[in-house]
């Protein structure tokens, strides 16, 4: 059964039955699932939630269909790993990474809310799903379109990584490059969703669809043991994550599945080259500026983003903060997972970890106390952004002699000579 | 200045359900004076008491954010196309 009650107004407490609407006639403010909390604590348990499948759904009571999930039995429950040897390179304790990089079936966070937004899709009877995207969102809505036999159109900015444009097309949706940014995709695709009858999971189906999110939240909190982290760390593009996380939290407080009075603190990370939310919180206002984008972590290059004023929100009453990191701090960060960790994220994720160090070296977040850091996403996707900062493969003639002479020059460090490309 | 209001679906109910309606003024502002006008109660929900673009409304000329303009002093010429549009979640 469902606990879900309706749609509410974030702003002005309007109430709305559950349609597929995403913002307030009255003020533009956006729509919130709104659920029965009392329902939930009665019925849900740690046990019964232990004795369900690993994915997303174990959290059903607080996610919002109605009827049985119809895509995503595969999605969420990635790995919470203790990172020892990151921990180490930071200096921290203790220090785990939920690596969403790995996600079912295309590789990011973004396999969670879209799992919400196609069953739903389902329940309200579309039979064409769509999207505005920076690529992941993309990927994960053809490749679910896919599965559950929907038209499918995505659209994204031109200009973006091969495997982005790749890792959507071969499900077979329509996509639709837009000449400019995110920002105009964003817009262009609000008056298409306006015309035409189609689910866009991030426009019209945008309530239900950020739900998925705070699945991220939950799988922390259960694979702590059903406690929260003191601090947690996560990108912000549009903004729908971070929000969604304290959501989740709250919630988990609230139904009684961690203790009432748990902290966890959430930091906002974004790249210098868009970080509109950032800039707000470090001025010391709740109102987000847009900028124009330039950074080379594009799936977090959104210059307007819809929830900025939530993210600000949530950092505030959480206790937490946010950072921005160059391009090169970036690319550090990138390379700092992969090679004390073994997990390669795209330039999202390298910002995560970058900004996560920041912090950390600021005082900001404390070297004793324990942190996630959210990996949204998967460094395979956007191979070109790092192809300039790795070794290049040793290039030599299938013979032993060959082997033993640049093996001798790699054991001395002068690697140069022999090295192609 | 006559210019081309592009109308998301929550404000139609102003415009006699038209997604499109023609209106004058020399700056957005005076734009949003005209279109209140002729579609009264539409402008206070485009535009806070103190007369801000509210949060969660972007208004774009030619498909530039006014923001990045001269907000809603911007001038506006004959033919330019206007949108006004609901913030949309994304990326990452």
């Amino acid at each position: 059964m469902s606990f879900v009650q309706g749609l509410k107004c974030r702003e002005c407490k309007r109430e709305y039955p559950i349609a597929p609407l995403h913002v307030c006639e009255d003020c533009f403010g956006p729509l919130e699932v709104e659920y029965d909390y009392d329902g939930i604590r009665q019925s849900v348990s740690r046990e019964k939630i232990a004795s369900r499948a690993h994915n997303l759904w174990r959290y059903r009571e607080l996610l919002p269909i109605e009827e049985e999930p119809r895509v995503g039995l595969y999605s969420g429950f990635t790995p919470l790993i203790r990172a020892r040897r990151l921990g180490e390179a930071l200096g921290v304790e203790e220090i785990y990474l939920k690596d969403d990089s790995v996600n079912h079936p295309t590789f990011s966070y973004k396999d969670r809310v879209v799992s919400v937004a196609i069953s739903k899709a389902i329940e309200f009877g579309y039979e064409t799903v769509s999207c505005a995207s920076t690529g992941n969102l993309a990927n994960s809505v053809s490749a679910h379109a896919a599965s559950a036999g929907l038209n499918c159109y995505v659209f994204i900015p031109e200009g973006l990584e091969e495997g982005k444009i790749v890792g959507s097309a071969i499900y077979g949706p329509r996509t639709i490059a837009i000449k400019g940014t995110y920002d105009d995709v964003n817009r262009l695709c609000s008056e298409i969703g306006d015309k035409y009858q189609w689910a866009f999971v991030n426009v019209n189906l945008r309530p239900y669809y950020s739900e998925g999110a705070k699945t991220h939240a939950f799988e922390v909190a259960e694979q702590l043991g059903w406690k929260l982290p003191r601090h947690i760390v996560v990108g912000s593009a549009g903004g729908t994550i971070l929000p969604k996380l304290a959501k989740g939290f709250k919630e988990l407080r609230e139904v009684g599945l961690v203790g009432r009075d748990e902290p966890c603190s959430i930091y906002s990370a974004q790249a210098a080259g868009c970080s509109p939310i950032i800039d707000a919180l470090k001025k010391g206002t709740d109102v987000v500026d847009p900028v124009k984008p330039n950074t080379i972590a594009t799936s977090i290059a959104i210059g307007n983003p819809a929830d900025g004023y939530y993210v600000i929100q949530a950092v505030k009453e959480s206790g937490g903060w946010g950072e921005n990191v160059t391009d090169d701090e970036i690319l550090d960060g990138i390379k700092l997972l992969a090679s004390t960790e073994g997990i390669f994220t795209e330039p999202a994720g390298g910002t995560e970890i970058a900004v996560t160090r920041k912090l950390i070296e600021q005082g900001r977040i404390p070297r004793d106390e324990s942190i996630v850091v959210s990996i949204t996403g998967n460094g395979y996707k956007t191979i070109e952004t790092v192809a300039h900062i790795i070794d290049r493969p040793y290039s030599i003639d299938a013979a032993l002699g060959t082997f033993d002479a640049l093996y001798d020059e790699l054991s001395q460090g002068s690697s140069e000579k022999a090295r192609a490309g | 200045m006559s210019v081309r209001v592009r109308v998301p679906t929550p404000l139609r109910k102003f415009t006699q359900g038209s997604d499109e309606v023609d209106a004058n003024g020399a700056t957005v502002s005076a734009m949003l004076d005209d279109l209140e006008q002729n579609h009264p109660g539409i402008k206070e929900r485009i535009m806070d008491e103190n007369g801000k673009v509210r949060r969660f409304v972007n208004v774009y000329v030619n498909g530039d954010d006014i923001r990045f303009l001269k907000n809603v002093d911007t001038a506006l010429k004959d033919g330019d196309s206007i949108s006004i549009v609901p913030a949309i979640a994304g990326g990452m």
